[in-house]
């Protein structure tokens, strides 16, 4: 294989000729900032980037990238992105969704996505409100939500994107924040060297219907005690003086936090993003609890199986290589194919 | 013993068993050994939803149908002249549907009390009187067929189920049939038992045999062959056809074909033939749900594939929504309704024609597409052939309304040349078109076709955006204003509106007709048969076919006007009608049916004969 060649270019290069109307302070623009700034660094040429999403707020992210992109229609973006990528193996499809369009009305289509491992970068922007719609609960609020459509608090349970995706068996899961520029393109350059499916779950804030949602792991007093930055191959401890670790605890089934202090080191897991089995990646997804305390960030699992992509593809390459006619000769074959009879 | 041989100009034979008996299998394999020999054929199978419904009852009941003539057919017949039965079920279940004095073949070794009781007949229909305007024919084809493989090496149950062969054998002897392919065909199916092979070919020898000796069957029947078009023929069911000729819209384009479909009955054997193309470039996604097929096909298209889904009526509502996207982003798509009686999941096996509302109008917003009906078995592959030459060259969904009737049903096709296949080929926008040279107009039209540009992710300097929000002309962008709407709106509807299709033909050998018979889709073969049968007796009337829906024949109008009677029947209750009604002002009337089974040509020429009577 020949050297790639640098293309140098820029954020700018990036960028649409459309006005970027998310309302003013919306956790939309530093994402739409950070990817706009990351995708230079793939090297690939502009025309072989597609954008895809569904609706909602987050929809409208591919009307902003200089690339090629489709605001299509709700919850349906990963079924779509399936057609393309799959019958188009040069393309770097990423899907554009939202808390709303992923996980409500289009559940069915990104845990199949998921399960099928088509080679797609899944960006969830997860505000845990509708706001497209002004304001009513989301899959992801918390119950008991006090919303337009829910005046004495929602009834309903939420789910946890992660540990949904890791159920559907995703090979590559990540979750990060809207608001931390260097660790969102950090998890983004992760995503984009996965083959197959990477869901990225994006915590972002939406400032008008649900604002300060994840304060407590963004606000400088609480941040460090309450995030886990999962990095592979390190123990697992966090806190402003390294003061908490995760651990397995004997006989459980999950994870668990525990103080560092009087924790023998090796009890201390060490992260592993390659382990095959989703137990464990599904373990670290169970333990934030309501307030956001221990809140792991980073990539929670990568593993490595044949993309539904390149499986289909080999299966027609294969099916293709075994002909040497042309199609038209081909054709007329299969026309004639059976039984057949002549009239002179 | 010398048998008497007649001649005959046709024959409908109905071969019914239960739906573990092989009746499909037997029904082919007879179409077949009659194609070979030249005479026209028009199949028509009959099948339970159920899979396997407990054996020996009227639920669980099989029935393959095949009409084979010494000139050209056009259904498979409106009542059998024999009816093979292997049960007591089967008898039951089709007697309704026999004339007086047809022949009836049954297995007596299955008339035994308990299977009598199974569908409440308190004494044997055999024995008592209740087929005495009937010829019946009694043969134990059971035993027999025990019998004549009692020297062979298969298990008693083998040997039973081999019996269909038998009753193969023996229709093959009394309709002189050419049994060579069937032999050869046996020799494949059971490639890996050899022991398999030898007994049926020897139970199929045994059938024959048994027509030659038993005094029971004194004449054999002679159908001489069709005069039909030079050329080269297959027999063919609509979903083969149609899925060869998706193939074929693949090569002829140049472009991977993409199929995204979800099991329906009774679409699913599309999915199944495309799956085995893969040498063609075709790629099939069995998708999570009709909504995903839908969406994988218009992902596909947006990256310059022939996106096609497959579904039937149920599945086209789920994926209305994404065909108004494909709508606004002006992208081709194919979707396939093979429609079954509705609503919901209705009667699945059954055939309708109940779609048409939904294919025209059945989306949110002014969300127009092409629409076209294939008319016969074959036609399904030249229709889809017509389907993806309006998708590609005027970047729209076009839905394309087969019928189980259609799809299940079959007979000869004279296999077309490649070459003279429509040339598909696209061009795909490669460069900027806006007046300074420099600007992509992703919604700038082709004068002549209204198309826009089908500017593929890939190609350099043509990036841009397209959604389902409203769009400025020319730019795309995102566009809220009233009088871009406006234009918008109606350029979609001229868009379709404009696409030239054939002017509609009417068939009026007489040429003095002053009634009209207009019909679309698979009531072509029914209203044709009905039609001759009056010219045949001196009366007459005119027939017209729609392939093409929407738009409809620049000449519809006038033609529907030039007669002082319209008369249009349908599998619904006067779809079409209210069109034409509502479109040309015409007084149509409708004959309307909705049983779930195709018009016989009986009734059809009844009611028509009526209607000349009045004008």
């Amino acid at each position: 294989m020949s050297e790639p060649v640098a293309l140098k270019l820029t954020a700018k290069d990036f960028k649409s000729d459309q006005e970027v109307r998310w309302c003013p302070g919306c956790g939309d623009y530093a994402i739409l900032a950070a990817v706009q700034g990351f995708m230079p660094e793939l090297n690939i040429p502009r025309e072989n980037v597609v954008f895809i999403s569904g609706i909602g707020c987050s929809s409208r992210f591919p009307y902003y990238m200089n690339t090629y992109g489709m605001h299509s229609i709700h919850g349906r973006a990963p079924a779509i992105a399936t057609g393309l990528s799959v019958t188009r193996p040069d393309l770097s499809v990423w899907v554009v969704t939202g808390d709303g369009d992923a996980l409500s009305i289009g559940g069915n289509h990104l845990i199949h996505a998921l399960r099928r491992n088509v080679n797609l970068k899944i960006l969830l922007f997860n505000n845990r409100i509708y706001g497209l719609t002004k304001g009513q609960y989301s899959p992801t609020s918390e119950i008991g939500k006090i919303t337009k459509s829910t005046p004495v608090g929602s009834a309903d349970a939420p789910f946890n994107p992660l540990s949904l995706a890791l159920g559907a068996e995703a090979t590559f899961v990540a979750r990060t924040i809207d608001s931390d520029r260097k660790h969102l393109q950090s998890v983004l350059r992760a995503a984009a060297e996965h083959q197959g499916s990477a869901f990225v779950e994006i915590y972002q804030n939406c400032n008008i219907f649900n604002d300060g949602a994840f304060d407590p792991i963004k606000e400088p007093a609480t941040r460090d005690d309450f995030l886990i930055r999962l990095e592979h191959g390190q123990p697992i401890t966090f806190g402003k003086d390294g003061q908490f670790c995760v651990v397995h605890p004997p006989g459980g089934f999950g994870l668990e936090v525990r103080e560092t202090a009087g924790t023998p080191a090796e009890e201390i897991v060490v992260h592993d993003a390659t382990v095959t089995d989703p137990a464990y990646a599904f373990a670290l997804s169970r333990l934030p609890g309501l307030d956001l305390r221990n809140t792991p960030i980073g990539v929670f699992r990568s593993v490595t199986r044949s993309s539904y992509d390149s499986v289909v593809q080999e299966q027609v390459a294969a099916a293709k290589a075994s002909v040497d006619q042309t199609p038209e000769q081909q054709l007329a074959g299969l026309l004639s194919a059976g039984d057949t009879w002549t009239i002179l | 013993m010398t048998k008497q041989i007649r001649q005959l100009d046709r024959v409908v034979i109905r071969f019914a068993g239960d739906s573990g008996d092989g009746m499909q299998l037997t029904g082919d394999r007879f179409t077949s050994e009659t194609a070979q020999l030249g005479n026209d054929i028009s199949t028509l199978p009959n099948f339970p939803a159920e899979i396997r419904a407990p054996a020996g009852t009227l639920p669980g009941v099989s029935s393959f149908q095949v009409h084979f003539a010494d000139y050209d057919i056009l259904t498979p017949g409106d009542a059998p002249n024999v009816l093979v039965a292997m049960n007591p079920a089967a008898l039951k279940a089709n007697l309704t549907d026999l004339p007086r004095g047809a022949d009836i073949i049954v297995n007596t070794d299955e008339f035994t009390r308990r299977n009598l009781a199974k569908v409440g007949y308190t004494t044997s229909p055999l024995e008592d009187d209740s087929l005495a305007g009937y010829v019946v024919h009694p043969v134990a084809l059971t035993s027999m067929t025990v019998g004549a493989l009692a020297e062979h090496e298969v298990s008693k149950k083998d040997a039973e189920r081999a019996k269909n062969m038998f009753a193969l054998g023996l229709l093959s002897w009394m309709y002189s049939r050419p049994y060579e392919s069937t032999l050869r065909f046996l020799e494949r199916k059971f490639a890996a038992r050899p022991e398999l092979v030898a007994a049926n070919v020897a139970a199929f020898r045994a059938g024959w045999n048994f027509g030659e000796t038993t005094e029971d069957f004194s004449v054999r029947y002679e159908v001489k062959p069709a005069k039909m078009l030079p050329g080269t023929y297959r027999n063919i069911t609509g979903n083969a056809a149609l899925s060869l000729g998706l193939v074929a819209a693949g090569v002829r384009s140049g472009l991977p074909v993409f199929l995204g479909a979800y099991p329906i009955t009774p679409a699913s054997d599309i999915l199944h033939e495309l799956s085995k193309h893969k040498k063609f470039g075709v790629v099939t996604m069995q998708a999570e749900d009709e909504i995903a097929a839908v969406g994988a096909a218009l992902g596909a298209s947006y990256g310059g594939s022939l996106g096609i889904t497959t579904t039937s009526g149920p599945g086209v509502a789920l994926k209305s929504e994404t065909i108004s996207l494909a709508v606004a982003l002006e992208l081709p798509l194919v979707i396939v309704d093979v429609q079954r009686a509705g609503p919901s999941t209705g009667m699945p096996t059954k055939t309708e024609q109940a779609d048409l509302n939904m294919a025209l109008y059945g989306r949110h917003g002014e969300a127009p597409v092409a629409v076209i009906a294939p008319k016969s078995p074959a036609d399904c592959f030249h229709a889809a052939l017509e389907a993806a030459r309006i998708a590609l060259t005027y970047r729209t969904p076009v839905l394309l309304l087969s019928d189980n009737y259609v799809a299940n049903g079959s007979e000869p096709w004279l296999l077309p040349d490649v070459e003279s296949l429509p040339d598909l080929r696209v061009e795909f926008a490669t460069r900027a078109n806006g007046e300074d040279g420099t600007t992509f107009l992703p919604y700038l039209r082709d004068p002549e076709t209204l198309a826009r540009p089908w500017a593929i992710p890939g190609t350099p300097g043509l990036e841009h955006r397209i959604g389902g929000l409203e769009k400025a002309d020319k730019t795309g962008d995102i566009s809220y204003d009233p009088a871009n709407h406006d234009f918008m709106v109606r350029t979609r509807a001229a868009r379709i509106e404009t696409i030239p299709v054939p002017d509609v033909e009417v068939e009026d050998p007489d040429g003095d007709a002053r009634v009209l018979v207009l019909g679309w889709g698979s009531t072509y073969g029914p209203i044709g048969a009905a039609c001759r049968g009056l010219r045949q007796r001196g009366l007459s009337v005119a027939q017209a076919h729609l392939r093409h829906l929407a738009p409809m024949p620049a000449n519809l109008g006038e033609v529907l006007r030039s007669y002082d009677r319209v008369v249009i029947p349908e599998m619904n209750l006067g779809q079409l009608a209210h069109v034409i009604r509502a479109k040309y002002l015409v007084d149509a009337i409708g004959y309307n049916q909705v049983r779930g089974l195709p018009f016989t040509a009986a009734e059809l020429e009844t009611m028509l004969e009526e209607v000349l009577k009045n004008v």
